[in-house]
């Protein structure tokens, strides 16, 4: 069953998600550039927890008037299925791609309960000639370095609140269309603030499904909704489809992963059939494995 | 509802203890109870309705109106609510003070915000020596929490202070951040000799630089620091002032090399 919205088929069906823990950071530099710069080395490689540890993105951009330093910034979230997890590659994604970034400082993105090691984790960089700065509340380390000196918060909160695989199929007739309306699918979820879609531009081509025939690979293609098995597996496909292509979204809220989905599917849906995409669909496990159930009918623009 | 209000009928004969008129200790009390409360700093027993017209009001939110120099332990321990005080103070105003907000409109004593742990103490006159130094014998100065100091201070402001943010935005007399342990010590104008002597850490900041540094600081070069573009943006709602002086380039002396020499005096403009 679907409905039909503008000429776009939505089927009557449902994302299925999971809960995580998410964190945020602010990273400033000297230019808005050399922000972004650092913000998309340290969330590279982080497009799924499954063979990256944890999955990162850019939640937005902040004018020097909204960060802690007065600098241009980036609010960069993060998502892991395991707090120690988080904790792991936080410490190591900052050490290694914030800190190195000329100009770059580092402060929390997030206030939450409980709290994850950031500048108290790094400060040993400093090798003693670290300084401890405490105003308000709030607590950073000054850690000198050879442009200068790197400014860490000392810790960032964490939230256990988090749902991670938010989804949307987007389904065309050809391969133009289809992409058309997943980028403009992304382009809408990346203006809805806590959430990203950590897949490259916010698309991802190699849908999964759980398992595999081979001994020991948790994840496969997702043949039913691969256009070339149409004619040779359980297809999902219509024959006129010749393109799938996926958005995944975490979100650091139910209501945000929520908003996300409803932006993706309004631009989808306003794009039209002709020049974009021809159905939509998400993908589930039957409900039975994430807590976290979206339905596209509850979704609708 | 209207603050509880004190007003000093004269300038009393004695100094007198105001260390019971904070918050904590007045709640639930009627204005009965707080006019009988003891101040005597002598063996001349001295109440509280003996000096001051009390007008009832919210506990949370204390005027003391007409005061003067001999009122000492002003605002001590408190840990809540606000205090303001139209007139000078004592000695030891605002010392261990935990929370709330203490405000004094004129000048303060020496050991203003001895010990302070917390909380925001401003003072819109001046101060005397040894703004929020610890008294004889004690490790550690001011702990925490914020003071304001909008004229002058007398010398060793700061002394061995452990955590804290002090902003004086007239000058300061000698050894300014004495033996700091560790916090902020912001003075906006000049400075007397040796400032920042034997400073273990924590940072002095001198807008006006100093008459003469010690000799065991190490000229680091001019800087400009981010960590102060960040400390500038959190102070500026206490002191638009120092707010300014922390966006410029500062000289970085390391040390006091006599000591630990991990501290650190920024010059902003170098004498």
């Amino acid at each position: 069953m679907s409905l039909i919205v503008r000429g776009v088929h939505i089927d009557d069906t449902f994302a299925e998600a999971f809960g995580m823990r998410a964190t945020a950071l602010i990273i400033t530099a000297d230019t808005a550039a050399w922000a972004r710069q650092a913000a998309l080395t340290m969330t590279g490689f982080a497009t799924s927890v499954i063979g990256c540890g944890c999955e990162a993105g850019i939640d937005y951009e902040l004018t020097d008037k909204r960060t802690p330093d007065g600098r241009p910034g980036v609010r960069v979230l993060l998502f892991a299925v395991s707090t120690a997890e988080l904790q792991k590659q936080l410490q190591g994604r900052v050490a290694q791609c914030v800190l190195t970034s000329p100009g770059s400082a580092c402060y929390a993105g997030l206030e939450g309960e409980e709290t994850l090691r950031l500048g108290n984790a790094l400060r040993y960089f400093g090798d003693g000639w670290q300084i401890s700065k405490r105003f308000g509340g709030k607590h950073f380390w000054r850690i000198p370095v050879m442009d200068g000196e790197f400014v860490c918060e000392a810790t960032t909160g964490l939230t256990k609140k988090a749902v991670g695989g938010g989804n949307l199929l987007i389904i065309g007739r050809t391969t133009p269309t289809t992409r058309a309306a997943a980028e403009a699918a992304a382009a809408a979820i990346a203006k809805v603030p806590d959430v990203i879609a950590p897949f490259p531009g916010g698309i991802v081509r190699s849908g999964s499904k759980v398992g595999s025939k081979y001994k020991g690979v948790p994840a496969s293609t997702n043949d039913a909704f691969c256009p070339t098995l149409r004619g040779a597996v359980d297809s999902s496909l219509d024959a006129d489809v010749t393109c799938v292509l996926e958005i995944v979204i975490d979100g650091l809220t139910s209501e945000a992963v929520a908003s996300a989905m409803r932006a993706g599917i309004a631009a989808v849906v306003k794009l039209g059939p002709k020049r974009g995409a021809t159905r939509i669909c998400a993908g589930n496990y039957g409900g039975k494995l994430g807590p976290h159930h979206y339905h596209l009918r509850e979704l609708l623009p | 509802m209207r603050p509880l209000t004190l007003t000093l009928r004269e300038r009393p004969d004695q100094r007198l203890d105001l260390s019971a008129l904070v918050p904590q200790i007045l709640a639930d009390k009627t204005p009965r109870d707080i006019e009988r409360i003891e101040l005597q700093t002598t063996r001349q027993r001295i109440r509280v309705g003996d000096v001051f017209r009390v007008r009832a009001g919210n506990v949370e939110q204390i005027h003391i109106q007409g005061a003067c120099d001999r009122l000492d332990y002003v605002g001590q321990a408190m840990n809540r609510g606000e205090l303001l005080v139209e007139g000078d103070v004592g000695i030891q105003a605002g010392r261990l003070m935990s929370g709330g907000r203490l405000t004094v409109l004129g000048n303060a004593g020496p050991w203003a915000a001895s010990g302070m742990k917390a909380g925001a103490f401003e003072i819109r006159g001046s101060a005397g020596d040894r703004l929020g130094g610890p008294l004889a014998g004690e490790i550690a100065g001011m702990r925490g929490g914020i003071v304001i100091v909008r004229g002058s201070v007398g010398e060793r402001a700061g002394d061995r202070m452990r955590r804290g943010t002090i902003i004086i935005e007239g000058q300061a007399g000698r050894y300014a951040g004495s033996r700091m342990i560790a916090g902020t010590l912001i003075v906006r104008h000049g400075v007397g000799p040796l400032a920042g002597f034997l400073l273990k850490r924590g940072t002095v900041i001198l807008g006006d630089g100093c008459s003469a540094l010690p000799p065991t600081f190490m000229d680091c070069g001019r800087h400009e620091f981010v960590a102060m573009r960040w400390l500038s943006i959190m102070i500026e709602p206490y002191s638009k002032g120092a707010a300014v002086l922390l966006r410029q380039p500062f000289t970085r002396f390391a040390g006091d090399m006599a000591v630990l020499g991990k501290g650190e005096i920024l010059v902003g403009n170098r004498n």
